[in-house]
């Protein structure tokens, strides 16, 4: 597999707070001074070695950690420890254990590392990002006063209190541009000063990891006059992964769904939903519609998928598999326009594929495009109680009404 | 007259002998296409055949548009060196560069976008199926085929489609077709969020093309090209439009497939497109089936 083929493996990469610091370290970006943890010795030498009180963070990539609860009663993965032994002790808590948090699911996730930092006192909460801009093809950097908080929310009801400033795409950021982010900011004096510095790194680190947002919510300013960044959300560009190995390597299967990184491995594009009628498609935007209309005739889509233009036996069988994986689908609807493939081809995919792994549930194919006519005769005399579908409207009624049915 | 390129146009191909690149520069040749040279670094002078076609590979587009008199080039090179790809050939001074590689870096395409300001190069794509100006022969032969997309599909006649997505367009392509109702040009502008050529500006085409009559444009979640578009049809469009919008169904903060295909922070959702191409009159299909049927109700044909 050639590396750029990584792309449909990583959806939403997301990395971890503590891989968020390492990054921040490597490009002289301020932030809260300490390390990450793997057992409760360290943990605890880490708090000496600052000799500061700490805060010590459950390492998930859910967010609500500090309301959470672990599956063994204790009950927040944020806590602040006074002493090196507290640290420990904290650490002891959730090391190992499963914190469930409103975005984990009930399932929750296995805690194997906590952040191990500097409790800091916090005077003012503030809100910077960059990100990838589509409108501008270039860098947009959004600040607000309002930090701490959802930015969306600051966006729609007081959107006086945003600061936006366009990054050229090749100029890159400036030193005025982080002068009046500052000054909107109201960063005077020294903390000017440390805000540029802490800026104009930030977009160094943006454009040279290849990222489409770094947000920092909150950015704090102390009670002793630093100003630093105290929790981050990287997003990754997809695309742009084959030439960072070092960001691939900040990947943790073990956050991820299982089904999206077992379809990654075949090539395939695939996202879990809620719905109970699967879908299997060539293309994005067809993959797209077929969900649409689907929901439209009164069905719930269980993921998308697509299986890209080729659609061959073994990429349908993976498919299949990976659908089937998922115990809510009681349907399927596999939606292929052969365009430069062949129909009867395809059809004969599709069987070998459906007869692997034996499928017990309504299948509803439809094709359409490169010798059609024969696609649908290898597929009604197949033996196989696959329902054949003319249209896209026909095959979203047929599953939809063959699943109010069984 | 059709937009953008004509039967008789010359293409080249950047990539022609890669596995992807070879495939659908057959197809081209069968269809028909004035597919004149080829470019792969270090095989210069090598011969690219099919059918009793022979093709001369160059190692620079410069030479290629120099000797053939090419002036469109289709791109199949891979991710890490298509922005590269994209620049030699707006440095030929070619008219048009179609981008068919899916997976180019973000800011790749920023830094070459940017690149292009004042050139004479239109870019379409990247991450998209290329256009077709579909023949006046069997199964619209003659035609000239940029990209991926199936030739066989299309029709000769007067209905301009434009799309950010491939499979999709084909899928509207084939419905107008099997009820009998040809193509001036179908150009897919691809699905990636930063790209050469919008919905806006393949519509200010059409409307200034004689030949397209009505216009079917094909648009998913995700930014605000879609609505650009609309505002402008409300305001400037002489011709009906009908239109879907794929990702009805979708998942905020999931990117679906298409790089550019994500709702976020509320923005780019289905439901905003729908209502702003609805407020230009534009006809909205509601389900993918149904581009075609719209399409021939608002314009009276049907």
């Amino acid at each position: 597999m050639s590396p750029y083929k990584l792309r449909s493996a990583f959806q939403t990469m997301n990395i971890h707070e503590y891989q968020a610091r390492e990054l921040f370290g490597k490009f002289g970006v301020a932030t809260q001074p300490g390390r990450v943890a793997s057992t409760e010795e360290e943990a605890e030498a880490i708090a000496t070695e600052l000799a500061k009180p700490t805060v010590v963070k459950a390492q998930i990539h859910a967010g609500g950690r500090g309301k959470g609860t672990f599956k063994n009663g204790f009950k927040g993965g944020v806590h602040l420890a006074s002493s090196p032994a507290e640290a420990r002790d904290f650490a002891s808590k959730m090391l190992g254990q499963t914190l469930v948090t409103h975005q984990t699911g009930p399932e929750g996730k296995l805690v194997g590392k906590v952040f191990v930092g500097e409790a800091v006192d916090i005077a003012k909460e503030l809100y910077f990002a960059i990100l990838q801009d589509r409108a501008t093809s270039g860098y947009t950097i959004i600040a607000s006063t309002e930090g701490g908080v959802n930015i969306e929310e600051v966006a729609e009801h007081t959107p006086e209190k945003i600061a936006r400033e366009h990054i050229h795409p090749t100029l890159g950021f400036q030193s005025y541009q982080g002068r009046k982010l500052a000054a909107a900011l109201g960063l005077r004096g020294p903390l000017m000063t440390q805000a540029v510095k802490l800026f104009a790194n930030l977009f160094k680190l943006f454009l040279s990891a290849d990222c489409s947002m770094v947000e920092i919510n909150p950015l704090v300013i102390t009670t002793d006059g630093r100003l630093m960044a105290l929790d981050a959300k990287f997003n990754f560009d997809d695309n742009a992964l084959f030439r960072h190995p070092e960001i691939v390597a900040m990947r943790d299967k073990s956050e991820e769904d299982p089904r999206e990184v077992a379809a990654s491995e075949f090539n395939l594009n695939y996202i879990g939903l809620d719905g109970n009628i699967a879908c299997l498609v060539n293309g994005a935007g067809l993959a797209m519609a077929t969900m649409d209309i689907i929901q439209h005739y009164g069905g719930k889509p269980a993921n998308f998928l697509d299986v890209g233009g080729g659609a061959s036996k073994e990429q349908v069988t993976a498919a299949f598999k990976i659908i089937l994986s998922d115990a809510a689908v009681q349907g399927i609807l596999v939606n292929i326009f052969g365009g430069i493939m062949d129909c009867d081809i395809i059809a004969n995919g599709v069987i070998a594929a459906a007869k692997e792994v034996s499928i017990k549930i309504p299948l509803v194919v439809r094709l359409e495009g490169n010798n059609v006519a024969a696609g649908k005769k290898t597929l009604s005399t197949s033996g196989l109680a696959i329902l054949s579908a003319d249209t896209l409207d026909d095959a979203a009624q047929k599953i939809v009404a063959a699943l109010k049915k069984s | 007259m059709a937009i953008l390129v004509t039967p008789q146009t010359r293409i080249l191909v950047q990539g022609i002998t890669g596995d992807f690149g070879s495939r659908h520069a057959k197809l081209s040749l069968d269809y028909g296409t004035q597919l004149v040279a080829g470019v792969t670094p270090g095989k210069g002078g090598q011969v690219f055949e099919h059918n009793g076609h022979k093709v001369p590979v160059f190692d620079t587009v410069a030479e290629a548009a120099k000797q053939t008199g090419a002036t469109v080039s289709v791109i199949f090179v891979p991710p890490p060196f298509a922005a590269d790809a994209i620049l030699e050939s707006v440095d030929a001074g070619l008219d048009l560069a179609v981008a068919i590689t899916e997976g180019i870096p973000v800011n790749d395409m920023v830094r070459a976008k940017a690149a292009m300001v004042g050139s004479k190069t239109r870019l379409i794509g990247p991450n998209c199926p290329g256009l077709v100006t579909p023949g006046a022969g069997k199964d619209s032969h003659g035609g000239c085929r940029i990209g991926i997309a199936p030739g066989y599909i299309h029709k000769r006649g007067n209905v301009g489609v434009v799309s950010r997505s491939g499979t999709l367009t084909y899928e509207a392509v084939w419905q107008l077709t099997s009820r009998g109702y040809g193509q001036t040009t179908c150009v897919g502008i691809g699905g990636d969020p930063v790209n050469g050529t919008s919905h806006l500006d393949v519509l200010k085409m059409f409307n200034e093309d004689p030949e397209t009559e009505a216009i079917i444009m094909i648009g998913e979640i995700g930014g605000e090209a879609e609505e650009q578009a609309a505002a402008w049809v409300k305001a400037n469009c002489k011709k009906p439009v009908a239109a879907f919008i794929a990702g009805a169904s979708a998942p905020p903060g999931r990117r679906m497939g298409h790089a550019g295909a994500i709702v976020s922070g509320g923005k780019g959702t289905a439901a905003a497109k729908i209502a702003a191409l609805k407020d230009a009159g534009i006809a909205v299909a509601v389900t993918p089936s149904a581009m075609a049927d719209t399409l021939l109700r608002h314009w009276g044909k049907a």
